[in-house]
Formats: structure tokens, sequence, C-alpha cells
């Protein structure tokens, strides 16, 4: 007589074998034909795929500023000026602009022939009433700010449009080419464009899945000269990183922009190359000079002396990036080895805490984010056990990306990780942080009588040379001040497969040469 | 009255209803408590430069200036109305977006119980089949592996390995539904739901060796034994017919589970689902959202469970005799 337990367990075991062979067997057969379709679809109809961790959280583009919808919007809105790969300002929707009246008027001279993807046809009045609207405290434009030295707006013409400004503002050209100040038809309402964009940009909306794809279709009517290359541009959710990268590996997604250095790494395969971008965004710890010990400057110049920043970088970044001052622009950068301190000096760090009285060492409440971006609790680890070693303790509270905002926003800490983005130009970089009156001082928690003279010295500085010369000094007045510590500026990585041509990376972010881009 | 309170359907009714209410009340509150709202969600460190016009603007714009009780009762009473509320980042109702998701969940929980009980039953026969044997520890050794390895980086593995290796990467298409493109579909979800299976065959597995062992020991499998029942049809039908109650039990818990816990997967692996569509919903904060998925797959859990009550009585006479 048999085992009665062997039987059963040969049809068990048979029957879920038999199952299991039948699924995979089901999906590697199919497997080559889905994943050639795919790729069939990209190369050969001129689509290209690019992947994202999330769709949009707004298709409007005066209030976007998510990173995905940015990218998004640029390819679908004009702005009266823009910026070349360098972040130099060039013509945009408007094809000159000329400062007049000791810099108080703007005149700026509209492109003719533009078009709306609509059909109907831009000119002053459109950009007039999107201004307007943009200033008009009601419709809570993220760039009201940016307009704050705009007075009035006029449109004497079609295609003129004149600013008047309580003074003169030589960042305001540079500051129009956001796609916060984007412009749009005064026949439009918000509601309107968030189901459905109606831009003067290279591409439009040609559909979307919620949470699954976006699709834009190359606009035929593009004012530029140079048409898109592509017919349709996908944007594919994959909501993991790494996620990314197989579906790059496996001809799935042609292009693909990462910050996170280790994914980088991995996404850089034979059929896959990565380019690595210096950008404008900044690591730094922010102090709070407003709360507890950190109102004393010496506190804070203890603290900047006791870091070493490029043991920061190689330990939370992979070395993948620069050391750098408050600057990061490359028409105006700030020099790091000129700040106190450009490489780690405990005595002198000790020496401050005495001069402030707290030989026996401190201890500032700091707020990281986890999961805002990748290496913000290694780098709050390595300032923490460096910190440490000149008797200042940084007692780290690990927050919730959502909480971390929240915090940051009521400026409730005394010192914060973070990674802050950067602008072309600096007063749209640091004049709303480090003015008296700026909108994020309560955030930024230091001003003083010289940043405000700096700052206003350049806002009506027109020649670069000059105003080089006084973001020097703007920046040599943040870091004797220990206002905050810049740590690096780290790369931004664009995997592209191969075939995928013409793109260029810029050091915003910004995906707008995705009308340059060929596939094959 | 008392007639009908005491009727089981009627107390079952109030039953849910009770629950549902507590999972409302509960998530309502929870939400609340979360820090941050819209605003700072859509504007992230972007909201700290809005001038106080324009935050009331704002949260006129997203009802967050109303008092929480009115929000609360508002919302209630939209949903009795069928209405669950509207996602301004997909342009959709909530309504829309749960008869998308919902089906996409269900199937990936279909598909991994299947895995699961063609992993999980198979298993804990052949562990029972011999206790302390080779054959039982290694039952047990696929049991423990499914428990202790972490579902993200099995999924991470699996397709990291497939794609580099292979270029087998089905997920990395636009995801499409059983109805659009079966084969695709298939494809798509033969992975997440062999991660997911493979998570839950484990307790499957342990309770179906408990179950076998427990009921093969009873008296009425010697007496069939004796009887001359064949070997086949007395494991089959005598032994793993009555262990079926555990483990359904088990698999309907798992199943319930699998309605709003197969987030980290539906990440990995791209699949749209209800548990995506909350995770989107919290990043986002977007109440409505959140708090209408959650009271559906809540509704949802009620009602696997009353099926697996259901199931019950036609697997086991004696649930139906009583």
């Amino acid at each position: 007589m048999r085992h009665p337990s062997r039987t059963t367990f040969r049809a068990a075991a048979a029957a879920g074998a038999a199952a299991l062979l039948a699924l995979a067997g089901c999906s590697s057969s199919s497997t080559s034909g889905g994943g050639g379709s795919a790729s069939g679809g990209g190369a050969g109809g001129g689509t290209l795929v690019v992947g994202v961790t999330s769709d949009p959280d707004t298709l409007f583009p005066w209030k976007a500023t998510q990173f995905q919808a940015v990218n998004v919007l640029q390819n679908l809105y004009g702005t009266l000026t823009e910026l070349d790969k360098d972040l130099n300002t060039v013509p945009g929707l408007a094809t000159a602009w000329k400062a007049s009246d000791e810099g108080r008027t703007l005149t700026l001279t509209l492109r003719e022939g533009v078009t709306f993807a609509d059909g109907s046809a831009f000119d002053s009045a459109d950009a007039k009433s999107s201004l307007d609207k943009i200033m008009d405290e009601a419709t809570a434009a993220v760039a009201a700010s940016t307009l704050a030295s705009v007075k009035s707006v006029q449109a004497p013409d079609p295609r003129t449009l004149v600013l008047k400004l309580n003074a003169p503002d030589a960042a305001l050209p540079s500051n129009l080419a956001s796609v916060n100040v984007a412009m749009l038809s005064s026949d439009d309402t918000e509601a309107a464009l968030t189901a459905k964009p109606n831009g003067t940009g290279p591409f439009t909306l040609k559909g979307r899945v919620a949470s699954q794809s976006l699709t834009l279709a190359a606009n035929p009517k593009y004012w530029g000269q140079e048409k898109p290359k592509v017919a349709a541009v996908e944007f594919r959710v994959i909501p993991d990183e790494s996620s990314i990268v197989s579906a790059m590996q496996s001809g799935n997604v042609q292009l693909a922009v990462f910050n996170d250095p280790l994914v980088a790494r991995t996404a850089a395969t034979g059929q896959v190359s990565v380019a690595k971008t210096p950008q404008l965004s900044y690591h730094a710890l922010q102090l709070n000079s407003r709360r507890g010990e950190l109102g004393d400057k010496d506190v804070r110049l203890a603290i900047q002396c006791a870091v070493d920043r490029e043991q920061v970088l190689q330990t939370a970044a992979l070395g993948e990036g620069e050391v750098t001052g408050p600057i990061t622009s490359p028409a105006f950068r700030s020099d790091p080895a000129r700040r106190p301190c450009p490489t780690r000096d405990l005595a002198k760090a000790a020496e401050h805490l005495a001069k402030a009285g707290k030989s026996g060492g401190v201890t500032i409440k700091t707020i990281v984010s986890q999961g805002e971006y990748a290496t913000s609790v290694n780098e709050a680890q390595s300032l923490k056990a460096q910190l440490a070693e000149a008797k200042i303790n940084l007692d780290l509270e690990v927050l919730e990306s959502g909480a971390f905002v929240d915090r940051w926003v009521a400026a409730d800490f005394d010192a914060a990780v973070a990674l802050n983005g950067g602008r072309p130009d600096p007063d749209g970089m640091y004049g709303r942080y480090f003015t008296s009156k700026g909108n994020l001082n309560k955030v930024a928690g230091y001003s003083s009588p010289e940043l405000d003279r700096l700052f206003e010295q350049g806002r009506t500085t027109t020649d670069q040379a000059a105003r080089k010369a006084i973001y020097d000094k703007v920046a040599a007045e943040l870091e004797d001040n220990a206002a905050w510590v810049w740590l690096f500026a780290g790369y931004n990585y664009t995997a592209t497969a191969s075939g995928v041509q013409g793109f260029t990376p810029m050091a915003n972010g910004s995906l707008q040469y995705l009308r340059t881009t060929t596939v094959q | 009255m008392r007639k009908i309170i005491h009727h089981r359907a009627a107390r079952r009714g109030a039953g849910i209803a009770g629950t549902l209410s507590g999972v409302a009340v509960l998530v309502f509150v929870m939400l609340r408590a979360i820090p941050g709202d819209q605003i700072t969600a859509g504007l992230g460190t972007e909201a700290a430069a809005l001038s106080p016009a324009q935050r009331v603007a704002l949260e006129r714009y997203y009802g967050l200036d109303r008092p929480l009780v009115a929000q609360f009762f508002s919302w209630i009473g939209n949903v009795l109305t069928g209405n669950l509320g509207y996602s301004a980042r997909a342009q959709r109702s909530v309504l829309d977006l749960t008869l998308h998701s919902l089906p996409v969940t269900l199937e990936l929980a279909v598909l991994s119980i299947v895995l699961a009980l063609l992993i999980g039953v198979p298993l804990g026969m052949l562990a029972a089949s011999r206790p302390d044997a080779p054959r039982d520890a290694f039952g047990q050794l696929v049991s423990l592996a499914g428990l202790s390895i972490p579902a993200f980086l099995l999924a991470t593995t699996l397709l990291s390995v497939l794609a580099s290796s292979y270029g087998f990467n089905p997920n990395g298409q636009g995801f499409a539904t059983l109805a659009e493109n079966p084969g695709l579909n298939l494809q798509q979800m033969f992975l997440p739901a062999l991660v997911l299976g493979f998570g839950i065959a484990a307790p499957i597995q342990r309770t179906t060796r408990t179950a076998v062992l427990e009921i093969r020991s009873d008296d009425f499998v010697r007496t069939a034994r004796a009887k001359g029942v064949p070997p086949r049809r007395l494991q089959i039908r005598h032994v793993l017919g009555n262990a079926l109650v555990p483990i359904t039990t088990m698999t309907g818990l798992q199943f319930g589970y699998l309605l709003g816990g197969a987030v980290v997967v539906e990440q990995i692996f791209s699949v749209p689902g209800i548990g995506r569509q909350v995770l989107l919903g919290i990043q986002q904060k977007e109440y409505a959202v959140v708090q209408s998925t959650v009271l559906v797959i809540a509704l949802a859990f009620v009602v696997v469970n009353l099926l697996t009550d259901a199931l019950y009585r036609v697997i086991d006479p004696r649930v139906r005799a009583s």
C-alpha cells in the first residue's frame, strides 16, 4: 500500500506547478510582442517616451510649482522671454524689450503671427490681461511677488506692451521667462485651462490618463523657427525611480531625469547613457537667526567653521556635485574659497563658541525631510557627526516631506537641512529670502540693512559687470554673517536611450529642449 | 420592532453601518491631524511666499475655510447621494477614478490569492504529510522566506534582474486593462501578483499545515481509513475538505488586506490600483479622494467578509445546519 500523503503531495504539486508554468508561459510567450510594440511605437512612430515619477498636480501654469508640472507646462505655454541653454535671457513671445525713463518703464515688442492652441491670436491684450491677473492677489499666482516692481501694464497697440515700474528692476526680463508668468488668452479661465490647456508652446495636450500618462502632440502652429522634431511626447508615470531605470533598460522609456546619484549610476548601462548637469539648486543648512542660540553670529560662524563641506558631499552624495557658495548661477557664481573658514577649522569654531560664551557647546534643533530628496538624511547625519566634534549638537528631527514643508513654511525650526531651488538671476533667487520685506524672509531668518541696500542696488543696476560685483558683496555679506551654511550644488542626471538625440539638459532642470529632441 | 432588531440581517446591516461610520469619522479626523493641507501639498515650500490675501483665496478655493463639522457633513451628505467628491489633480470625479482603480486592484487581489493558494496549500499539505521530515522543513523554509522577504525588495529585484538581463518588463509599457488588452494586462499583473502571492502563501501554508495535522488525527479520518476509503479521496475529500474552513478564513483576511495594502507593489510595478489612488490623495492632501476611497475599501472589506461567511455555508454542512 502506497503512503497516502505522497499521492496527495504529487497531485497538489503537479497542479501548482502546472498553474505556475501556464502563467509564466503566458507571460513569456507574449512578452516580446508587448515589449516590441512599445519600443516600436516610440522609435518608429516618432513618439518620445519620458519616464516620470508623478503626473502633474496641476495644469494651470500660474500655480504650478511641482517639478513634473513645470516640465510639462513649459512645453505647452509660451513666456514673454525665455532662457537659452546657458540661462541667458532671450526673446520669447516678446522679440525685444527696452528700458527707458531711468529704468522705470520697460517696453516690450510682441511677436507677430503667434496663435494659441485653439487658433486664437496672441496680442498685447492677452499679455496685459495675463500680467494683471498674476498681480491680482485673488488669483493666488505664485509669481505675484516676482512682478512686485510692476506698477501697471499698458497695451497701447496689439504688438506693444508697456510695463510701468515702481523702481528699476534689472532682473525683470529674466523673471518673465518663468512658466509661472506664462501668457494665457484673455478669454480663458483657470477652470477651463486646468481641464484643457491652451498655450502658445511647441506642443499641445493630446491626452491624459490620470496617474498613468500625459501625451503631448507637436504644435504645427508653433511660432519658433525650429518646429518640434518628434510627433508626440508621452510622459509615462512610473512612480519608482528604480522602475524607470528598468523600463529604460527594457526599451520602454527613452528619456528620464534623475536626481539621485545612486539611481543614475544603476541606469548607465550599454543601451542607456547618462549625462550629468550642474544644477542651480543648492544644498544648505538653513539657520534661523531669529531663534535661540542662533541669534548669536558667533554661534552661526562656529557652525560654519566646523563643517567640512567636501566630506558632506562625499558621504551623502557620492561626491556628485560641487562645493558652492550662495549664488550658483553661472554668470554670478560665488567663490566658495572666499568665505570665512573655506575649509574645516575646529580651532576657529571653538574660538567663535568661546566668543559667544558657549564653550560648553550648544544644541540646535534641526528639521530634516525624509523622502523630499534622496540625500537629505545622509547629509544631516554627516553634519551631525562633524558638528559633534565641535561641541555643537544637531538635534535631528526627521520628518515626512509634508510635515517638513509645513514646518518650513511656518519657519518653525532652528535649523533645516534643505535643498532649495535656484534661479538664473540672484535677485530672483535671494531677494525674496534676505531682504527685510522679502516674502520668504520669515523662512530665511536673516536680513540686514546692508543686504537691503545691496539688493536694491542690484535691481537698479543694468550693467552686467557691475551687477556681478554687487552680488559678490551679497554673497560675502551672507557668508561673513553665516546667514546659512551653503554646502554643495548637485547634478541632475539625464538618462537617454540609444537613438535619442538633440536633447539639451539645463541647469534649472528644464525640459524645454524636448522640442529639439529626435528619437529613432 | 424588537423582531426586526433581532433579525440576523438587520443586526448585520447595523454592524456594517456602524463600521463604515467609524471608518468615516476616523479617516476624516486622521487626515486633518496630518501636518499640512492642500495648499502646502500643492505649492510645496512656495506656500511660504503666499501673502495673507493669497492664502485666503486659496483656502476658499479648496473649501478649507469652512468649519470642520460642516466639511464632514457636507462630505457624508454627498457620499450618500453617490457623489464621492472631485480630484482637482486628476480632473476627474472620485467615483470615476474608483471605477477604474478598484477593478484593477480586485484583479490583482484575485490573481495574488490564486497564486498564494497554489503555492501555500500544496506546500502546507506537503509539510503536514510527514511532520519534522525534510519536506516539512522545506515547507517551513519557503513559508519563512515568504514572511521575511519584504515585498518591495522582492519586487525591485525581480523587476531589475528581468529587465536588465532579459529585457522583460511589461510594466514599463503603459498600463493596459483586462478589457483593453488581456494579453498585456496579464503580463503586467503576473509579477506583482507573484510577489504579493508569495507573501500571502506563507500564512496559508502554515494554516493548511496546522489544520491538516489536526484533522488527520481526528476519529472520523481513522474510521474512514479503516473502512477502506482510498488514500487520495481520504486526503482530498475528508482531510482537505475539513481544513478548508480555517484556510478560507485566512484567505478572506488576506484578500481584504490586499484591497488597500498592495500599495508598495502597485507603486513599483506602476499598477494604477486603489492603493495608489489613496497614496496620491494623501500626498496631495486631497481630502475627498482619500476619505471616499478609504470608505470604498472598507466597504469592499465588509463585502469580502460577508462572502467569506457565505462560503463557510457552502464548504461546511455544520454551518448550514446551525
